[in-house]
């Protein structure tokens, strides 16, 4: 059991499983998605891509572009989010939530692909 | 070693500090989240997130704003202590993990490998890959980047290309420190790109250079590569493969040597065609057959032995350790630079001494010993460093040889002017009298200037107004390029050397030789004579008036393009007699 590959898959799955909490339940509902959730999804999801860093393989690849693409959808929504929050006339209004959590949704691709292929490049590697 | 590993290293290296900061980040951003605060009425208010981040962000980067949007409570200034440690401690890692990857010197290496091979690259036009910056690399480099091409240069010998990078060439030149024989090295110094047009192993490990020629050959088998070689076994393994030219610097000193003794026209001819400082030397070589003292056997005393086998040229060796290169018998197990052992190989009954060491302060000991015992003997001494030129030149030596210029000499000439190669090589089978005519011929000519070398091809490119004429069936002379395009009657400082058609070769053909599609000329002479030569090849009117003697004044190019039309228009006739040469 290798320590790095452990910690590896850890935050690869947990930004996965966090950022399908906060995407679960209503779309345009805030009561449905918790912030202190879309918040620790940045920050896993960021912490995987670093760890993505520097692999130099062609599976690596694909696993570090997936996750800038969860980054960029993850903090897009983020920003959305400080928008409505703060300069929308409106405030958290259900379609500024709807686009929020349509961002994340799509980050949550992002982050279902990198598991897949986590999977393949292991079941590929028999030790 | 590529170059898109440059960004992943950096960032692999990084993980760990990036890691670091965002973890930092989030706990403190967190913490302002989760701790209760008031507002400025007193009512319990909370940081949201963008807030939180903000106010991280500025005191992180130890901006400091203040207590952002209300002062903050006890709780938060609490928190607030902890987070600027933090932060700051989180930065101060980073930064200096930063900074020690920049000093590393394998980060440095794979920067300047990067930055080599986009130089590289970055070449548009046909360049050299010089492989060792040697006496020999250096000189050549010199030469080729005052004619205006592009040579690439590795060495193994990191302070050479220090060096080198400070000094004005390394501008212009890109260079590497690395082992020639890495086949990777080789590809980022542009072994694999089309436009290498020749591959120079130089460096001073035979084993090196065969690497070298064979992984150019097995990339491109049509593309030049020259070789230096010190063995007879690197040089059999050279040919075996193709390898376009061999250079064995001490058998070209040799042979060098040997012609300046039994054919000094010769010698005097290959050194003007050579050397671009040449100077006519005040010649004693005619009358020194007789005894010789050499010092140093080596492999220049091998080479010097098997030239002078037939010649009337006997020898006595002096070497430090005969075994080594199996000396002949009779050789002096001594250095030579005391007079005992110059007296014991006969000095006083020598016409002359050869100093061949391969350390100049003992080579320079032993010609000034031998003089002191003979004041009139000949003098011949092997300069290894170009740095000692000053002290060989004021010792007054009769011949000096720099088997490293040697070398650079006549790769340089390779490259610049091929076909000049062949023509040494008939020189060989030619004797003194016809030699001498030459080097009249050839004196006259270039009137103590340097004397410059090239080569018309005619071809569609390079010649079209001759090769146009011909293809007309019009007659041109190979007397016609050396003519003044300016003034027909005068003759231009230019001397047709030879003729190649084909496997022929016409060596010094006359005036009246009439020129063929497909020729290469060489010629020597004057540099200003090319240019005007190229007015000749390149251009119909000026062609027209070396021939004719007509003028083409502006009008007559349109009454030439009208004259073209009838012509076509009666060829289209079917006129059996177009075909006849026309000789006007």
């Amino acid at each position: 059991m290798n320590t790095e590959k452990v910690v590896f898959a850890f935050f690869i799955l947990l930004s996965m499983t966090l950022n399908f909490g906060f995407v679960l339940g209503d779309i345009d509902n805030p009561e449905h998605h918790n912030v202190y959730e879309l918040y620790a999804a940045v920050v896993v999801s960021l912490v995987a891509t670093i760890m993505k860093f520097g692999d130099r393989t062609h599976v690596g690849a694909v696993l570090l572009a997936t996750s800038l693409v969860a980054d960029l959808q993850l903090i897009a929504a983020t920003i959305v989010w400080a928008f409505a929050n703060h300069l929308h006339v409106a405030g958290l209004s259900p379609a500024m939530m709807a686009s929020i959590v349509s961002l994340s949704a799509g980050a949550l691709l992002a982050n279902v692909t990198s598991v897949i292929l986590l999977i393949l490049e292991t079941m590929m590697v028999r030790h | 070693m590529q170059q898109e590993h440059v960004i992943y290293l950096f960032l692999r290296r990084l993980r760990a500090p990036m890691i670091t900061i965002v973890v930092v980040y989030s706990v403190s951003i967190l913490g302002f989240v989760l701790i209760p605060g008031a507002d400025d009425q007193g009512n319990p208010w909370r940081m949201d997130f963008f807030h939180a981040f903000y106010f991280v962000s500025f005191m992180g980067t130890t901006i400091g704003f203040g207590e952002i949007p209300y002062p903050f409570t006890t709780a938060q200034r609490f928190w607030t202590v902890y987070t600027i440690y933090a932060t700051v401690i989180g930065w101060l890692y980073s930064i200096t993990k930063i900074l020690a990857l920049f000093q590393e010197q394998s980060f440095i290496r794979l920067l300047k490998h990067n930055k080599f091979g986009r130089r590289v690259r970055r070449i548009r036009e046909s360049f050299y890959l010089v492989c060792g910056y040697g006496v020999t690399g250096s000189r050549l480099v010199q030469r080729l980047y005052e004619e205006g091409i592009k040579p690439v240069v590795i060495d193994s010998d990191p302070r050479v290309i220090e060096a080198m990078e400070t000094d004005q060439i390394g501008l212009a030149v890109p260079a590497i420190c690395g082992d020639a024989a890495d086949p990777s090295l080789l590809n980022t110094a542009g072994l694999r790109l089309k436009n290498c047009a020749c591959v120079i192993a130089l460096t001073d490990d035979d084993h090196t250079n065969l690497a070298v020629s064979i992984d150019s050959k097995l990339v491109f088998p049509e593309r030049q590569v020259i070789s230096r070689t010190e063995s007879p076994g690197t040089t059999a393994n050279l040919a075996s493969f193709g390898t376009d030219h061999i250079i064995d610097p001490f058998n070209i000193f040799a042979e060098h040597f040997v012609d300046s003794i039994t054919r000094p026209y010769r010698f005097i001819v290959k050194d003007l065609i050579f050397n671009p400082h040449h100077k006519v030397l005040p010649s004693p070589h005619q009358m020194t057959e007789g005894h010789w003292v050499v010092c140093g056997y080596g492999r220049f005393g091998k080479a010097l032995e098997e030239s002078c086998k037939n010649q009337r040229i006997s020898m006595t060796f002096i070497d430090p350790d005969p075994g080594l290169h199996n000396a002949p018998v009779g050789t002096l197990e001594e250095v030579g630079t005391e007079a005992e052992t110059l007296l014991l190989a006969g000095i006083m009954n020598s016409v002359g001494i050869i100093a061949g060491t391969n350390d100049d302060a003992d080579n320079l000991s032993i010609i000034i010993t031998a003089r002191n015992l003979k004041p009139d003997l000949i003098t011949v001494a092997r300069q290894n460093l170009a740095a000692n030129k000053p002290v060989f030149r004021a010792a007054n030596i009769n011949m000096i040889m720099e088997p490293g210029r040697i070398i650079a000499d006549e790769i340089f000439v390779l490259i610049k002017t091929p076909l000049m190669i062949e023509f040494v090589g008939l020189l060989r089978l030619r004797d003194e009298p016809w030699t001498r005519e030459l080097l009249q011929r050839i004196s006259a000519t270039i009137e103590d200037r340097p004397l410059d070398t090239w080569t018309v091809d005619i071809e569609a490119e390079s010649a079209p107004a001759i090769h146009e004429a011909l293809q007309r069936k019009r007659l041109v002379r190979v007397g016609f390029l050396c003519r003044d395009p300016r003034n027909r009657e005068r003759e231009l400082p230019a001397l047709p050397l030879m003729i190649k058609r084909g496997d022929e070769y016409i060596l010094l053909p006359e005036p009246q030789v009439r020129l063929q599609p497909g020729d290469q000329i060489l010629l020597g002479g004057k540099a200003s004579a090319e240019i005007f030569m190229s007015w000749i090849t390149d251009n119909q009117n000026v062609l027209r008036y070396v021939r004719s003697g007509l003028e083409a004044p502006g009008g007559a190019l349109w009454r030439w393009l009208g004259g073209r039309k009838r012509r076509r228009k009666v060829s289209s006739s079917a006129d059996p007699s177009k075909n006849r040469p026309v000789a006007d």
